[in-house]
């Protein structure tokens, strides 16, 4: 949080420099106010705004805009001692409870929650009935009972820095407690505890006021205040409506001032940038293919290229999947394998869209589809298995629901019908006493057992093509070997296509019959599994297999590919593996590679492909 | 689930005693007392021996917890005292005072859920423009005073297009329709602020929900986008704005004191704002204690539906 940074907000900079005037203007009213607040001028009363009242006079002619400089020294002082009281309060108690822990946290906690449960409204009646009319004793009162808000911040992020290494080293030098909260944690907070504050403030303001109306505080015998104001405004709003606007106008200002401030605030130090969303969209229309799709394909897939924004991420990728046939897509992380497998039901997060190329599906193009077409595709043509089995499950629903309200929604029938094929579904994935898994809901299953579950619900639909994208990364080793058998076994079963996306070699060999490996959004090579395990046509796939733990010759370390895999913005000009390549020339980097063909039915993207043959 | 009902048990009456106790300790302090304000009201003289009968007859010249302890044993006998000027049973007099705070406050309640959920939804499903006027909006709603709005909309609404009556209350058993008309303009005022709170919760926790991956995955499944916005997200994403609206329900208290002063209705928040200035000790006590019992209400309610929403919580 720095004074740059809200430099850079423009409402916050804004909110900062009018609290600032207001404090400035009203602690020097005496001077600044164009006129005495309480001189009567009955002939004048109710003026509008003139260039002598710039706001107008009220019903005993006494200049608005004198007053409301008057009148805001009470919200002044009072928010002032209201903050104080707050702040004091909310941070001490907070940083010892969460600095101490144990029983001082649990009594700190639980007499916040009471205050929190104390009507406020009555107590601060009650202890005006005390102290008639006195603001101190009201604002100490609204301080008292609103510091479990800061208090619970304070003790959150103290617990959090707690376990921080240079607080554990302060604490191991023999620094006291008092000290290191006073020197290393409290400093911190600042943020915060400003955003906290700025919003209290922003309350007190308002409950100031409100009493004030009400005539509990500051009746307007007293002198003018931003409250009474408004309850005097109010008296004649029938005759002149005008002085309800500067006197609810500055309550608003101020009040919105300090709100805003604390959001500057808080988005400087906490950030609050909104998620991502992946959220169906009109998406451009994709330019056009020259390339002819194969017909006899279930999918076909001709130079597709994917872009986010400015970015393209993926790009001409171009493949066949026949039906019923499994197809592999291998890559390390990052190149673009989901990216791929997710566009073709149009499942692109914010932003993703089909550049160009074409994908048809079954003699629909889905690329540049309507999210209305997309709906008629996805679950009943086109079936998707993610990585995580955990997160694909919604958590507040049972198993046994989540299958029927799929089921359901590609095939109508009766509740009971569904219910059938729901455990017929849980049956077919193996699951062992199906109809007490459709009882459970998602965190009462292992991951092994929520796989299933959403490999059932990707075939509630009987899809066409089942896209399995990483289904087993995310489990235990036993699990993967079940989870690849069940769906070589349901693939011959059902007779579906499979796109399998993995970095798993072993995976690959267990399930498909063909695949392609992309690099940096680029399909390097493309042929029979079997052909890319025995002889590789670009040094990319090769590096692959030689840091493959299934193929390496036991007990030698495993070979890795030096280097990472450049993020699409800096992508290299030509070969994009030509930086990690040990058969990189200057030729690599001259222009794009082509794909070329080593053999029947095969693809590779290198020109050094005869260095690859050659042992 | 009989440890968390005797929990509750135990911290609704501690809050309960905790309120109570404050307000004897509070209204004892206060100067002047209320055999004061009777004498007041009858004689503009009195002697000292009329002002100590008078305390004797109210029963408050015994010492505090003596006072505090009566007041425990009527309650334990349903009773909440006597209001020191009518005489009459404080439950009587409060009785008829229910019903409009109630009315207002749950009113309120109901209009900023229905319409706050609904443009929370809407504003993370748009996205975009939509959420920047979710977020000016509950920003100017917080910064509006709700008694300035109150008596705007009395002008508006009621003195010159007469389209509601500008104060008073009708019970909603005697005219449904007036009753509707009598606290439309409170309901409105509360609300302004408070259906901009709840779209801003319900949307940021939305979105949240529907940056989550089994949001796509419904998606890839071909559920419709209504079943996974209103089912599946909003069930997902509705414990924060279920706190959300706890909360209001118990800040609504405070706003409805103001708005019953504006449009005078004669609901608890009056009662409570002239029981104050005349030290009637049981009157106050009363309230008090009908608004701590609206609190322990509020957070039941909102544990209720924890478990009623999270299965992680029904289970354990």
């Amino acid at each position: 949080m720095t004074l740059t940074g809200l430099l850079r907000r423009p409402l916050g900079l804004i909110s900062a420099l009018y609290l600032l005037v207001l404090v400035i203007v009203t602690t020097g009213a005496p001077w600044v106010a164009p006129s005495d607040p309480e001189a009567q001028d009955l002939g004048n009363a109710l003026a509008g705004p003139s260039a002598e009242h710039w706001l107008g006079t009220d019903r005993l002619g006494r200049d608005v805009l004198s007053r409301l400089l008057h009148g805001g020294q009470i919200t002044l002082v009072s928010v002032v001692e209201a903050a104080l009281v707050f702040t004091l309060l909310g941070v001490t108690l907070g940083l010892a409870a969460g600095y101490l822990g144990g029983w001082a946290d649990r009594l700190i906690a639980r007499l916040g929650d009471l205050l929190l449960a104390l009507p406020g409204i009555i107590v601060l009646l009650m202890v005006l009935s005390v102290f008639p009319g006195n603001d101190l004793a009201t604002m100490i009162a609204l301080g008292v009972i609103s510091c479990p808000t800061l208090l619970r911040v304070v003790r959150g992020q103290t617990m959090a820095l707690r376990q921080e290494l240079y607080v554990k080293a302060a604490r191991l030098s023999g620094l006291t407690g008092g000290r290191i909260m006073w020197r290393h944690i409290l400093p911190r907070l600042a943020g915060p505890i400003i955003v906290q504050v700025s919003l209290f403030a922003a309350t007190a303001v308002l409950v100031q006021a409100a009493l004030s109306f009400l005539g509990l505080s500051t009746p307007e015998t007293e002198g003018p205040s931003w409250g009474n104001m408004v309850g005097s405004a109010a008296e004649v709003i029938s005759r002149d409506s005008w002085l309800m606007v500067p006197t609810g106008g500055i309550l608003v200002i101020t009040v919105l001032a300090l709100g805003l401030l604390g959001d500057a605030v808080r988005d400087l130090t906490v950030g609050r940038a909104l998620p991502a969303v992946v959220r169906p969209r009109r998406r451009p229309t994709p330019v056009a293919t020259t390339a002819e799709p194969d017909r006899t394909a279930l999918l076909s897939v001709r130079d597709l290229t994917i872009a986010f924004g400015d970015t393209t991420v993926v790009r001409d990728v171009t493949f066949d999947v026949g039906p019923g046939e499994a197809f592999g897509i291998v890559g390390e992380s990052g190149c673009g394998k989901t990216v791929t497998a997710r566009s073709l039901l149009g499942l692109l997060a914010d932003g993703g869209y089909v550049k160009s190329g074409s994908a048809v599906f079954d003699g629909r193009e889905l690329a540049g589809m309507s999210e209305k077409d997309f709906r008629t595709i996805r679950g009943s043509r086109i079936g998707l298995v993610a990585q995580e089995p955990m997160s694909g499950l919604d958590p507040s629903f049972r198993v046994g629901s989540q299958l029927v309200e799929v089921i359901r929604r590609h095939d109508p029938m009766t509740r009971r019908a569904a219910r059938a094929r729901a455990v017929e579904l849980l049956t077919m994935v193996h699951l062992p006493e199906p109809a007490q898994v459709a009882r459970r809901y998602p965190h009462e299953l292992s991951g092994g057992m929520a796989q299933r579950v959403v490999i059932a619900l990707a075939l509630a639909g009987n899809p066409d093509l089942l896209i399995a994208d990483e289904p087993t990364t995310a489990l235990d080793v036993t699990v993967q070997v079940e989870i690849l058998g069940l769906l070589r076994e349901l693939r011959s079963e059902l007779g579906m296509a499979v796109i399998l996306v993995t970095h798993d070699w072993g995976a690959l060999a267990d399930l498909c019959d063909r695949a392609m490996v992309m690099y940096a959004g680029e399909v390097v090579e493309q042929a029979t599994v079997d052909e890319l395990y025995r002889t590789p046509r670009h040094p990319y796939t090769r590096g692959l297999l030689a840091a493959n733990p299934h193929v390496a010759p036991v007990g030698d370390g495993l070979p890795v590919i030096p280097g990472s895999v450049p993020p699409p913005a800096l992508w290299p000009a030509g070969c994009h593996f030509q930086p990690r390549c040990d058969l990189a020339t200057a030729e690599c980097g001259t222009g794009p590679i082509p794909l070329v063909i080593p053999g029947p039915e095969r693809e590779s993207r290198c020109i050094h492909i005869e260095e690859l043959v050659a042992p | 689930m009989v440890r968390e009902a005797v929990r509750w048990l135990v911290s609704s009456l501690v809050l309960l005693f905790v309120v109570s106790a404050l307000t004897f300790v509070l209204v004892s302090l206060a100067p002047g007392d209320a055999a004061k304000s009777i004498l007041a009201g009858q004689t503009s003289t009195y002697t000292q021996e009329q002002y100590e009968n008078m305390r004797v007859l109210l029963g408050i010249d015994q010492p505090l917890h003596e006072q505090y302890w009566t007041w425990l044993t009527n309650l334990a006998h349903g009773s909440l005292g006597q209001d020191l000027f009518s005489g009459q049973e404080v439950t009587e007099v409060l009785a008829g005072r229910i019903g409009p705070s109630l009315s207002i406050i749950l009113g309120t309640v109901l209009v900023s859920a229905v319409l706050g959920v609904g443009l929370g939804i809407l504003s993370a499903w748009r996205g975009g423009w939509l959420g920047r006027v979710v977020d000016a909006v509950s920003l100017v709603g917080f910064a509006v005073p709700n008694f300035w709005l109150a008596l705007v909309l009395v002008e508006l609404l009621a003195v010159r297009l007469t389209m509601f009556p500008a104060g008073g209350y009708t019970d909603l058993a005697t005219d449904p329709g007036a009753w509707l008309a009598a606290i439309a303009l409170p309901v409105i005022t509360l609300s302004a602020g408070a259906v901009a709170f709840v779209a801003k919760q319900t949307r940021d926790s939305m979105a949240d929900v529907l940056s989550r991956e089994f949001v796509t995955m419904l998606h890839a499944r071909g559920l419709s986008t209504r079943s996974i916005l209103v089912k599946h997200a909003l069930r997902n994403a509705s414990i924060p704005v279920v706190t959300m609206l706890g909360l209001l329900l118990v800040s609504l208290l405070s706003g409805t004191v103001l708005v019953e002063s504006v449009f005078s209705i004669p609901g608890l928040g009056q009662e409570a704002v002239n029981a104050t200035g005349s030290h009637n000790l049981p009157l106050i006590a009363g309230v008090a204690f009908y608004f701590t019992i609206v609190v322990i209400i509020a957070n039941l309610l909102v544990d209720l539906s924890y478990r009623l929403l999270n299965p992680k919580v029904r289970g354990s």
